[in-house]
């Protein structure tokens, strides 16, 4: 298993991997929104946890079609059905694989942009933890969303309006920290739900993809 | 003689083709009685005006919007298990009529809130949840139709089924939690304080049965068509083949 | 025969018309797909048929 992830962990660092994409991504729509919404500090300052929580989502959806799409074309995928470990141990595997190339980096990168969105100084503290304990569910509710759309061609848009409403819950926790967190508010309900939202999505959800995927390698 | 007989595609089509009929009557009977006296005979609310009206649309359209994605759920949590291809296929049809429920409740909401409430639209947990809840139809309708292999289509839609479920019911309490609410509480709750009077009351359960109704005429009518269409496809398979 | 719906009239008409439209779509839709596939598939039977006794 471990050596699945750094499998992986290398294919994405690789040229054409896609691993800077999604920081890239993220950094262009933080830049974005000012324009969008006028250079007013206090505005910014106002919506700066919730724009970062989307960017962060949007950035993770746009490498999610990699984590199964190239093992299924080339067959490799076949092969990991067969191997030792179960399925359910390799999509935790690529679901963790991908949190690693993209989830900690943007939740790394976060602070850095929360200063051009003019974050006030308690926020920067929640955003990251926000982030840190919701992106993992991110990217495993995005391996199922993946394991769905594997035989599809062209999934890339499908997998997109499959996985966004599965996204709801975390993304409404997941802001609602980090606003408190900016606003100095008590914070304690909805960080216990943002972790029990991850700790149930991890446990539960690699079944249903690994069960997604017997039903695509039939 | 159990319900699993009716499993049979060929017994399916022998019963429904009977019962069609009969449902179709009945809730064009009981749409019509019901909205007809609804509308013309009944008076109106005295804070809300006519536009309490609306009530006899809105509610059932809510009801099935939220019926038509449990029946899915059974339907597609039978597939799974049994392997009854007419309890797949029925999922399938049941699929559009429930998402055209959820946004006939969408829209009528809409120009019912407009003058109660000030605006066409407020980030209402219910209304937010009817919309999460049209969003996870069109991935479920979209999926159906992205997957050329009938069975793996079955397979899979069950499965986004199945967990959608669980996620819309998160999403619900997490909306709930996100934004307290200008909608009103359940209109045929127990709860006598929050319940409609009786002069709404029996035009609306009229109205609801013929919601019933025609959710079910449609989903049969659909799912004799999809078995048809399962049949059209095999039979060019085979063509194919010789 | 009309009832009196007072300033609201606007409104409520809507939302029914709304509502019966999507409706007739819905069952429209139904009603034409049910009778394109029996037809399709009234034909492919007949052509099977033919390739058996032929």
């Amino acid at each position: 298993m471990r050596r699945l992830i750094l499998r992986d962990l290398a294919l994405a660092v690789r040229a054409g991997g896609g691993f800077g994409l999604g920081l890239s991504f993220f950094l262009i729509v933080v830049v974005l929104v000012p324009f969008a919404l006028g250079p007013d500090t206090s505005v910014l300052s106002g919506i700066a946890p919730g724009v970062l929580w989307l960017g962060a989502l949007l950035s993770c959806l746009l490498s999610l079609d990699r984590i199964f799409a190239l093992d299924y074309e080339d067959g490799t995928l076949d092969l990991l059905a067969c191997a030792p470990i179960p399925l359910e141990g390799v999509v935790i595997a690529k679901a963790c694989a991908h949190w690693l190339t993209t989830g900690l980096p943007l939740t790394l990168a976060a602070p850095v942009l929360g200063v051009l969105l003019n974050l006030p100084v308690p926020g920067f503290w929640w955003l990251v933890v926000s982030l840190a304990l919701g992106t993992p569910a991110l990217s495993m509710i995005g391996a199922f969303g993946a394991a769905l759309t594997v035989g599809i061609r062209r999934g890339g848009l499908l997998l997109s309006l499959l996985v966004l409403p599965l996204y709801v819950p975390t993304l409404i926790f997941g802001a609602e920290v980090a606003r408190r967190g900016a606003e100095r508010l008590d914070l304690g309900v909805p960080l216990a739900l943002l972790a029990g939202v991850t700790g149930a999505v991890v446990a539960l959800l690699p079944f249903a993809s690994a069960g997604a995927l017997r039903i695509n390698l039939r | 003689m159990s319900l699993w007989e009716y499993a049979n595609p060929t017994r399916f089509m022998a019963t429904t083709r009977r019962i069609v009929p009969v449902v179709a009557v009945l809730s064009a009977l009981c749409l019509a009685v019901g909205l007809v006296w609804g509308f013309f005979f009944t008076p109106d609310d005295y804070r809300q005006g006519s536009t309490v009206k609306i009530i006899y649309i809105h509610v059932p359209s809510a009801m099935m919007a939220i019926n038509a994605w449990a029946m899915m759920l059974v339907a597609s949590l039978i597939w799974l298990v049994r392997r009854h291809h007419v309890s797949a296929l029925a999922a399938r049809a049941a699929a559009p009529v429930g998402a055209v429920m959820t946004l006939i409740a969408l829209i009528t909401g809409a120009i019912w809130g407009q003058p109660m409430w000030g605006t066409w639209w407020a980030w209402d947990p219910r209304l937010t949840s009817f919309l999460i809840l049209f969003l996870f139809y069109l991935g479920y309708v979209a999926l159906w139709s992205a997957i050329e292999d009938p069975d793996i289509a079955a397979d899979l839609t069950s499965v986004l089924c199945i967990v959608g479920s669980v996620f819309a019911m998160l999403s619900r309490y997490a909306v709930n939690f996100w934004n307290q609410g200008l909608h009103q509480g359940a209109s045929l709750s127990m709860d006598r304080e929050e319940h409609v009077a009786d002069v709404f009351y029996y035009p609306l359960l009229l109205a609801i049965a013929g919601f019933v109704l025609l959710f079910v005429t449609l989903v049969l009518v659909r799912t004799r068509t999809e078995i048809r269409a399962r049949r059209l496809h095999a039979l060019q398979m085979r063509a194919r083949m010789a | 025969m009309m009832p009196d719906l007072g300033k609201y009239a606007g409104t409520v008409l809507g939302a029914y018309a709304a509502t019966l439209l999507l409706l007739a779509v819905l069952v429209l839709l139904t009603w034409a797909r049910g009778r394109a596939v029996r037809r399709r598939l009234e034909e492919a039977e007949a052509e099977a048929k033919e390739m058996r006794r032929g």
